[in-house]
């Protein structure tokens, strides 16, 4: 009887020891840089999706109400009290959120990184929207769909001085000769993300290069003056404008016909994505580079020597789909 | 004849008993209120009641609660100062750029302290010797420092602080007591004997009420002015050296929108936003409240959109519950 007791303690201690860890559920926290922008709500999105396919993961959707590094330091130790399995946090500032993070992986939280990054001792992982060079040459090619037999091109970009912004047309400029070779790029302008002058630099190309047949502007700002430019000189169908925009503010342009396509990252993806390396780093995985990570739907990543990787190529836009995503952001 | 005997008729030195006083007194409501914060807390987040918790949660309030008791003293004088956040990003700015020369641990808390200072003695200099309106000068002054510092950094970050500089906004004295909730404890005390126990603190309640009466009763407003300016200064430098050795890097943008914080918080202390009167135990049991309802909100993953409506809404509470209660006891009575 004692001997059966003991055997029926012991079993049960073992049943619930062995059945606590399934019960448990993931929790996940997105943690974005401010609260009540469309781009984050669709990222928040995307983790849900993520956490819906996975089964058995919370997702916690948090952020300051001011996109502030403080903001989010006070959310990060308030996810650190809350003990959650692991932290994706697109970060106000690369610096400052380090010593926050790394109590939190002190604690045994895992901590990623996603979108806008954090510097590299704050993170395990950190997660690009895209890579230069699948930026310079996604640019080109969404001029390049539609000039079937070439043509000349022209790039309107920011600043003559952002980083990002050279890197891209550097990267296009290098894989234009191989792979668009009918293309041909007749000059790099500056707007420098100013409305008046990115507007003045369009109409200072199309005045410039009478057989323009596509204006490619990588930078949101310049992207809208470009189309507003062709719009009001009536070469809607002459010239077609393309490049990095946001599809709220771009759609007008796209259903008036002066642009064909354009792309941007995509929110719910990066969310997904955020959510699937979280989980499988809380399963165990390791990052370390060359570290492999699935990201479902999305495809796969492969860890770099600082830890980090690209997703994919901008999201393309157009017509088909401009309607549905200019709602999200 | 025996009728004109003159009587002895007692006047009591107070209105009302010391204890009733004390009982009905602000700080003893806002108790009240921290105290119902802290209960409900523990009934609604499993992981309020942690010692690592809590101790975690002090720091979002010790860096701005040490402001707000310089603060307090100032807005009880009658003046105000908007600038302490961006005091504190210069002040965090000229740190950074004084350890790219190759300062030491020492030198830069004196520079972070310095700059504070220089700072408020800014604000008061234009306050006390133009005479203009610390309201005014300080909505400048908030735009001028903060300026200076994006001018210096733009979108850059200064980082690389000695590893003994983070002892200070990440330290611990012992056990889960921070550097900084020590230090806040100690800046209340001082703030405490300092208002409350010297002819200073009397003679700044005094120029709160009337500033002119005070000056003709031999107290020097302008000097005491110009003080509570370089206090205020100095404490935003005490706060920077927190803050930049919490996170470890300056950026411009470093404690953007602190200055409503810390206003919110003296205001909620129970100190008159006219002047001339509160106490420093209001301020202190204020910093706990808003540091309990931020943590606390926190931890239910409450959004900051609805936790600053919480802040808002408790403070016309406060302020407006005892006025109400003023106006029904004179109703009563009536």
């Amino acid at each position: 009887m004692n001997i059966f007791k003991k055997l029926a303690v012991t079993t049960a201690i073992a049943v619930t020891l062995a059945a606590s860890p399934s019960l448990a559920t993931e929790r996940i926290a997105l943690v974005v840089k401010s609260l009540g922008n469309g781009f984050f709500d669709a990222a928040a999105k995307g983790a849900e999706k993520a956490a819906a396919e996975l089964g058995d993961v919370e997702v916690i959707y948090t952020g300051p109400t001011a996109a502030t590094a403080e903001g989010q330091i006070e959310i990060v130790n308030s996810l650190i009290a809350q003990n959650v399995d692991a932290i994706a946090i697109s970060s106000n500032d690369p610096d400052a959120l380090v010593p926050a993070l790394k109590k939190a992986m002190d604690r045994g939280i895992k901590v990623i990184s996603w979108d806008s990054g954090v510097a590299q001792d704050g993170r395990m992982v950190h997660l690009n929207p895209s890579d230069t060079g699948l930026i310079g040459e996604t640019i080109i090619k969404l001029a390049a769909d539609y000039l079937p037999e070439g043509g000349d091109v022209a790039i309107l970009s920011a600043s003559s001085t952002a980083t990002n912004q050279n890197a891209w047309i550097d990267a296009a400029k290098e894989i234009l000769p191989t792979k668009f070779p009918n293309i041909n790029l007749v000059s790099v302008v500056y707007g420098d993300d100013d409305s008046v002058k990115s507007t003045n630099e369009a109409k200072g190309l199309i005045a410039n290069h009478p057989d323009l047949k596509a204006i490619i502007a990588p930078t949101t700002v310049g992207v809208v003056a470009a189309a507003q430019v062709v719009t009001d000189m009536d070469l809607i169908g002459k010239v077609n404008v393309t490049g990095l925009a946001l599809p709220s503010e771009f759609k007008k342009f796209i259903d008036n016909g002066s642009s064909q396509a354009v792309a941007l990252w995509n929110p719910i993806d990066l969310g997904y994505s955020a959510v699937q390396i979280s989980h499988q780093l809380i399963k165990g995985a390791k990052a370390e580079a060359g570290a492999t990570f699935s990201l479902g739907s999305v495809g796969e990543i492969t860890l770099d020597d600082a830890g980090s990787a690209a997703m994919a190529a901008p999201f393309q836009f157009d017509a088909s789909n401009i309607e549905e995503f200019s709602k999200i952001y | 004849m025996s009728d004109l005997k003159p009587q002895t008729r007692h006047i009591a030195d107070r209105l009302e008993s010391p204890l009733k006083l004390a009982v009905f007194s602000w700080p003893s409501l806002l108790l009240v209120v921290a105290i119902a914060l802290f209960i409900l807390n523990s009934f609604m987040s499993p992981y309020f009641l942690s010692a690592w918790s809590l101790s975690d949660a002090t720091f979002n309030f010790t860096e701005k609660a040490i402001i707000a008791f310089a603060m307090a003293l100032l807005i009880i004088s009658g003046e105000i100062d908007l600038s302490v956040a961006a005091i504190i990003a210069l002040s965090s700015t000229i740190m950074g750029l004084c350890l790219q020369l190759g300062f030491g641990t020492s030198e830069l808390v004196f520079v972070g302290l310095f700059v504070g200072v220089l700072c408020g003695a800014f604000n008061g200099t234009l306050v006390v010797g133009l005479g203009l309106p610390s309201i005014v000068v300080t909505i400048g002054t908030m735009s001028f420092f903060r300026g200076i510092s994006f001018i210096i950094l733009g979108d850059q970050a200064f980082n690389g602080y000695p590893a003994e500089f983070a002892f200070f906004g990440q330290g611990y004295v012992w056990w889960v007591i921070s550097f900084e909730f020590v230090l806040f404890l100690f800046v209340a005390l001082v703030y405490f004997v300092l208002l409350h126990k010297t002819n200073f603190g009397r003679q700044i309640f005094v120029i709160g009420n009337n500033a002119t009466a005070a000056q003709f009763s031999g107290v020097r407003v302008k000097r005491i002015k110009f003080i509570l300016f370089c206090l205020v200064g100095l404490m935003s430098g005490i706060a920077a050296i927190l803050l930049t050795s919490r996170l470890g890097s300056t950026r411009p943008s470093i404690a953007q929108g602190w200055e409503l914080e810390v206003i919110t918080m003296v205001v909620l202390g129970g100190i008159s936003i006219l002047g001339g009167s509160g106490t420093i135990q209001g301020v202190f049991i204020a910093a706990f409240i808003m540091g309990l309802i931020s943590f606390g909100l926190g931890l239910l993953n409450v959004p900051g959109i609805v936790m600053s409506i919480f802040i808002g809404a408790l403070l016309i509470i406060v302020i407006a519950l005892p006025i109400i209660a003023g106006k029904i006891k004179s109703r009563l009575k009536a």
